[in-house]
């Protein structure tokens, strides 16, 4: 599978370093589809990329979702193909044929991404998948990312199905949490990159301000976040590969914690390096952090993610504690 | 600016057996340890705890069976060393000589010294000692000033080497030792080289340095005239420096640079279950923990494969020390000290003590910042 992950994280990089740039970003807050971007996905078969081939798609795994999600995340894709990809991906385990085009994602108690563009929704509460078609739309927008965000008016579901167990009461969440942590992974790596860039040309006092200590000890810790959040995401895509979005749970936490954690705390970084340019609407930079800081409380923030995988290892006390941090990947011995 | 990879990894299929084997052993060595022990855990030292280890075979478990080795995979290694740790073994009297006195021998000593202190080492017989920091050298090592004179059949060792952990109750030290002035002052990295010392020398003398908690870990050795023959020198003459970093890296790569204070969260959970903030707390550390753990792991992997990963393994001390210093602090912040049992208050007490040492040991936050932001690109 890695061979066939490489090669689409790179055809979607080379898209999206081509179409996913400020003006497009900038396009997509103030309400316009990016529909050239949009087609070209299309055209690649990504949004069926998660849906088994014998159902049409191109059947990937969570692994590689994530892989190719943090691929989107460091270039901020301003189109919502990962919601479409979840949604068809848990429609098609329901039994439910994905129809084409963007399908949305609905996740509990938020507004639904591009929701306006799409003619179909997807809900998955309790262990259920419905196909939706919302009679209408109540636009709106997402607070921090500016994208277009809206809230379904429902009819009768299209069709409904049962989720394999392996998915879980909640699989829509995880799954979502799984996308953001990786978005955020991905753009985490973009600005990085940018801030150290900047770094290196910006001069004051005689002297690019990269050799400062002060600021170089600032990108170090900004890096070590950086690195924290991609290892979470793939240990998370891989321990979904291996037990479903649902035995995933704890790696899919830990994976929307750190990466949730450390947005938070590499966004103020990037941002303390690049001082007023990073704070003015002409600079990119805002384009990538604030969607990090939006994706943090996307499908879930930090505290709730948290509560879940401590409260479990509350109840489990501290004499399972790390005999099952160690045993999620291993075969008990005989 | 190629940014660092960490690729995953998984623990070997043998995990599961070697874990339950470790788990016995060390439910039944660890049954009376008081806090102290796991406060310290690898910097506290107890030989008879080593020979115990040693005997089952889990020192020098990737060398090769000449020399008593075991001739198991890094992996394996690790799933020792992490099990060790988790409860806070006081492993110090074998840790410097399995990770990285042994490995250097191994790799660049003679087969004269192979056959002199690998077996010893493997046995849990013999105990290292770190010989870099000086007096007034410590985070720019190359500017240490002890120096070896070539005499007949050896060398004369003059000068101080400080904050060497268990040097009272250690046998050897490998010490980096300038035997040649450097060329100039850009070039301090040249003219050193590593010597195998006994630490029982005459002209040696070690004075116990105590610590903020009040207990002799670390020492000041003076060496006066010390006489260490030829025959001690490892590897090149010169090539200290290369060597020395070369052996940075296994002191950096491993979980002892985020376990630290593991043990604490573990006595402490069943009591913070009253506690409603607790949840979350708890769930944020373990996402580091697990996190942390596969970076860990993959450096590990990396190690295995024969690579010298000390860039990564320099991040992921970093990224480790801060979770384990942060640690306490968050128990700290959750423990009712009414209702608390006085075991995990003692814990708690001595490891937001010890914990400014891991910040510190190995190379500090500043230092390894400086080598991650090289590796970005930044001058």
């Amino acid at each position: 599978m890695s061979d066939i992950r490489d090669m689409l994280v790179e055809q979607v990089s080379r898209l999206l370093a081509d179409r996913s740039d400020p003006a497009t970003l900038r396009a997509g807050e103030a309400g316009t589809w990016p529909e050239e971007l949009w087609s070209e996905a299309e055209a690649l078969g990504l949004p069926l990329a998660l849906v088994p081939e014998e159902q049409g798609g191109t059947g990937l795994g969570w692994g590689d979702a994530a892989a190719l999600w943090q691929a989107m995340g460091r270039h901020a894709a301003p189109i919502p193909l990962g919601e479409s990809m979840t949604a068809a991906a848990l429609l098609a385990a329901a039994g439910i044929t994905p129809p084409t085009g963007f399908i949305a994602l609905g996740l509990p108690g938020e507004a639904v991404a591009w929701g306006r563009r799409a003619a179909h929704l997807a809900l998955a509460p309790g262990g259920e998948a419905a196909l939706h078609a919302p009679t209408d739309w109540q636009q709106g927008r997402g607070p921090i990312a500016r994208e277009p965000a809206d809230q379904p008016v429902l009819g009768t579901p299209l069709a409904e199905g049962r989720l394999p167990a392996a998915y879980g009461p909640d699989a829509a969440l995880l799954a979502g949490a799984l996308l953001n942590a990786a978005r955020i992974a991905g753009a985490l790596e973009a600005v990085l990159d940018m801030t150290v860039d900047y770094a290196n040309t910006r001069k004051q006092f005689g002297r690019p301000i990269g050799g400062f200590q002060a600021v170089q000890q600032l990108l170090a810790r900004c890096a070590g976040e950086v690195a924290a959040a991609g290892v979470a995401v793939a240990n998370a895509g891989r321990a979904a590969d291996r037990r479903g979005l649902a035995g995933a749970e704890f790696e899919i936490a830990a994976a929307k914690i750190v990466s949730g954690e450390a947005g938070g705390t590499g966004a103020e970084i990037v941002h303390q390096v690049h001082a007023a340019i990073g704070f003015t609407d002409e600079h990119p930079l805002h384009l990538y952090t604030r969607r990090i800081w939006a994706w943090r409380d996307g499908a879930g923030p930090e505290r709730l993610w948290a509560r879940r995988i401590g409260d479990a290892a509350l109840a489990r006390g501290g004499a399972h504690l790390w005999a099952d941090l160690t045993s999620r990947d291993e075969e008990p011995a005989a | 600016m190629p940014s660092l990879q960490f690729p995953l990894r998984d623990t070997p299929a043998e995990a599961p057996a070697l874990r339950a084997e470790l788990r016995a052993f060390l439910a039944e060595a660890g049954r009376d340890w008081p806090p102290m022990v796991p406060a310290y855990s690898w910097m506290g030292f107890d030989g008879d705890f080593s020979r115990e280890v040693g005997k089952r075979g889990w020192i020098g478990m990737t060398w090769p069976k000449a020399y008593g080795g075991g001739e198991r995979t890094a992996l394996e290694r690790y799933v020792v060393l992490e099990e060790m740790l988790a409860v806070g073994a006081p492993v110090g009297a074998h840790w410097i000589g399995d990770r990285q006195s042994g490995p250097l021998i191994l790799r660049l000593g003679t087969e004269e010294q192979r056959r002199e202190f690998l077996p010893r080492i493997i046995r849990g017989e013999m105990a290292f000692a770190i010989g870099l920091s000086e007096p007034d050298s410590g985070s720019d090592l190359a500017s240490l000033r002890t120096k070896a004179e070539k005499v007949p059949g050896g060398w004369k060792v003059n000068g101080r080497k400080v904050w060497t952990s268990s040097a009272h109750r250690c046998d050897f030290m490998i010490a980096l030792l300038r035997t040649a002035p450097a060329p100039d002052p850009k070039a301090k990295h040249q003219g050193l080289s590593q010597f195998l010392v006994d630490l029982r020398s005459s002209g040696l003398s070690i004075r116990p340095i105590l610590d903020l908690v009040g207990q002799d870990g670390f020492n000041e050795i003076t060496f006066d005239d010390v006489f260490v023959p030829d025959s001690m020198l490892v590897g090149q003459e010169g090539n200290g420096w290369e060597q020395a970093t070369a052996e940075l890296a296994f002191e950096r790569a491993g979980p002892e640079r985020y376990l630290s204070s593991l043990p604490l969260l573990t006595e402490a959970l069943d009591d913070l279950r009253a506690e409603p903030a607790a949840s979350e707390a708890v769930g944020r550390l373990l996402a580091r923990a697990a996190t942390l753990r596969q970076m860990s792991l993959s450096v590990a992997g990396m190690l295995q494969e024969g690579h010298t990963p000390a860039r990564e393994a320099a991040l992921v001390k970093d990224a480790g020390n801060d979770f384990e210093q942060a640690l306490p602090e968050t128990i700290r912040r959750l423990v009712d000290t009414g209702r608390t049992p006085p075991q995990v208050l003692e814990m708690l007490g001595l490891m937001t003590m010890v914990a400014r040492s891991y910040s510190l040991r190995g190379g500090t936050r500043e230092i390894l910042r400086g080598i991650i932001a090289r590796q970005l690109g930044l001058r």
